[in-house]
């Protein structure tokens, strides 16, 4: 097992005073909130910051924490020694809120289980003989295209379970969840009985899936609307011409109407994500204008300056 | 419920068009209903109909955990997570429409 050092998690020395500590979680937390923080790695460093904080923020356990870990270093193998909490008691409720679930091998060997003497909501609950299991809640990232054609991805979940010596550790789990059809980002998906399993006779708990697209290519949903840039040259928009255009259900053919211009959007009713009431698909007209290599291209610009009475930066001024 | 590991499970969508009575929201929100009331009452959630049918959009539930563990985690009120709520979807909504609009520039 890992030694960590949550000093240096929270960017403290070891003798910072509490309102330092404090300051720091707070100041990390807000930082990597896994709803607040877009950073790749945000949950995890969260779990760290909030691990570190339940420990340095009690006296009780900042004291065993200091005496027990002296002279380690972060990441260095630790084994603690036999009886290194004699002298010290830790009082049930010293545990707040934070997801127990969450904390590493490394408090548990020190401190045990949060878990079944939490504070929080469904504590009481959590007591009695029979109880059912708590809702779990996850994200889960997949293509537009899933929601397009539904589809099977498969999560890992990490789940408390009691092991052979009646105590809970963590396990890995498998699912492959169905994606329905039409889900858009931001909705979720319960999956009964797919939460923490129950105690005694009573139910597990539910899943719920929070659902995000992965950034594509050509396609930015919101909600329910789905936007698509076509590139057309100027003839293009100029003349109008008929082209072929990919949505997320297969090419279609669109018909550009003559003079479109560039930013202006044809509305596809219908095309968008397939939901009871389907969303629009917007195609988004991006003008581009080749450059001038061969004499011949350039010759065919100086006819277009020949041809237009076109100042674009007329109303500017200056 | 005992389901194999490598079964396919389908789930049910909560989206805006699914309707959860109070104590569903409770129930999967897991929290108890004067924690809900108090969340109709600052505005995070709005429920239709009257207040002893309420009926509440699929919606709901990320809202109320979002709030919830803003609330946990960095010690702000309700006021403050609800605040804090709003603008993360305000910026959500924003990065979105950036990422459509920095795609044309390619």
């Amino acid at each position: 097992m890992e030694y960590k050092d949550y000093y240096s998690i929270l960017g403290l020395e070891r003798g910072a005073d509490q309102a330092e500590i404090k300051r720091a979680y707070r100041k990390l937390a807000r930082k990597y909130h896994p709803d607040v923080s877009k950073e790749e790695q945000a949950e995890d460093r969260f779990k760290e910051v909030s691990e570190a904080y339940e420990v340095l923020k009690d006296p009780e356990k900042r004291a065993a924490y200091d005496q027990v870990g002296a002279g380690y270093h972060s990441g260095e193998e630790f084994r603690p020694p036999p009886g290194w909490d004699a002298g010290f008691e830790f009082h049930g409720g010293g545990y707040t809120e934070a997801d127990p679930e969450a904390f590493s091998d490394f408090f548990e060997s020190l401190f045990g289980r949060a878990g079944g003497f939490g504070g929080g909501f469904g504590g009481a609950q959590r007591r009695q003989f029979h109880a059912e299991g708590e809702n779990t809640y996850a994200k889960i990232a997949i293509d537009l295209e899933d929601s397009y054609r539904g589809g099977t991805r498969q999560i890992t979940l990490k789940h408390s379970v009691l092991g052979p010596d009646g105590r809970p550790q963590i396990k890995e789990r498998k699912l492959n969840v169905k994606i329905p059809k039409g889900i858009t980002e931001g909705q979720q998906i319960r999956l009964t009985g797919q939460g923490e399993p129950g105690v005694g006779e009573g139910k597990p708990g539910d899943l719920y899936l929070e659902i995000t697209f992965n950034p594509h290519r050509l396609y930015h949903a919101e909600g329910k609307t789905v936007y698509l840039d076509l590139p057309l040259t100027p003839w293009e928009a100029a003349l109008g011409a008929k082209v072929q255009a990919p949505t997320p259900d297969g090419p279609v053919h669109l018909t550009i109407p003559a003079n479109s211009k560039d930013g202006s959007k044809l509305r596809l009713k219908g095309r968008g994500i397939p939901a009871k009431e389907p969303g629009d698909l917007y195609v988004v007209l991006n003008v581009v204008a080749p450059p001038a290599n061969t004499e011949a291209e350039k010759d065919a610009y100086r006819q277009f300056s020949q041809a237009f009475e076109f100042d674009p930066r007329t109303g500017m001024g200056g | 419920m005992a389901i194999r590991h490598h079964d396919e499970i389908t789930g049910a969508i909560l989206d805006e068009e699914s309707e959860l009575s109070l104590s569903e929201l409770c129930r999967a929100c897991g929290m108890p209903a004067e924690r809900i009331i108090a969340l109709v009452e600052e505005g995070v959630i709005e429920p239709r109909g009257h207040r002893t049918r309420w009926r509440f959009s699929g919606i709901c539930v990320r809202r109320v955990r979002k709030v919830y563990t803003l609330e946990r985690d960095l010690g702000v009120n309700l006021a403050g997570a609800a605040l804090a709520l709003d603008l993360l979807e305000e910026i959500e909504r924003l990065q979105a429409r950036l990422a459509r609009l920095e795609s044309r520039e390619d």
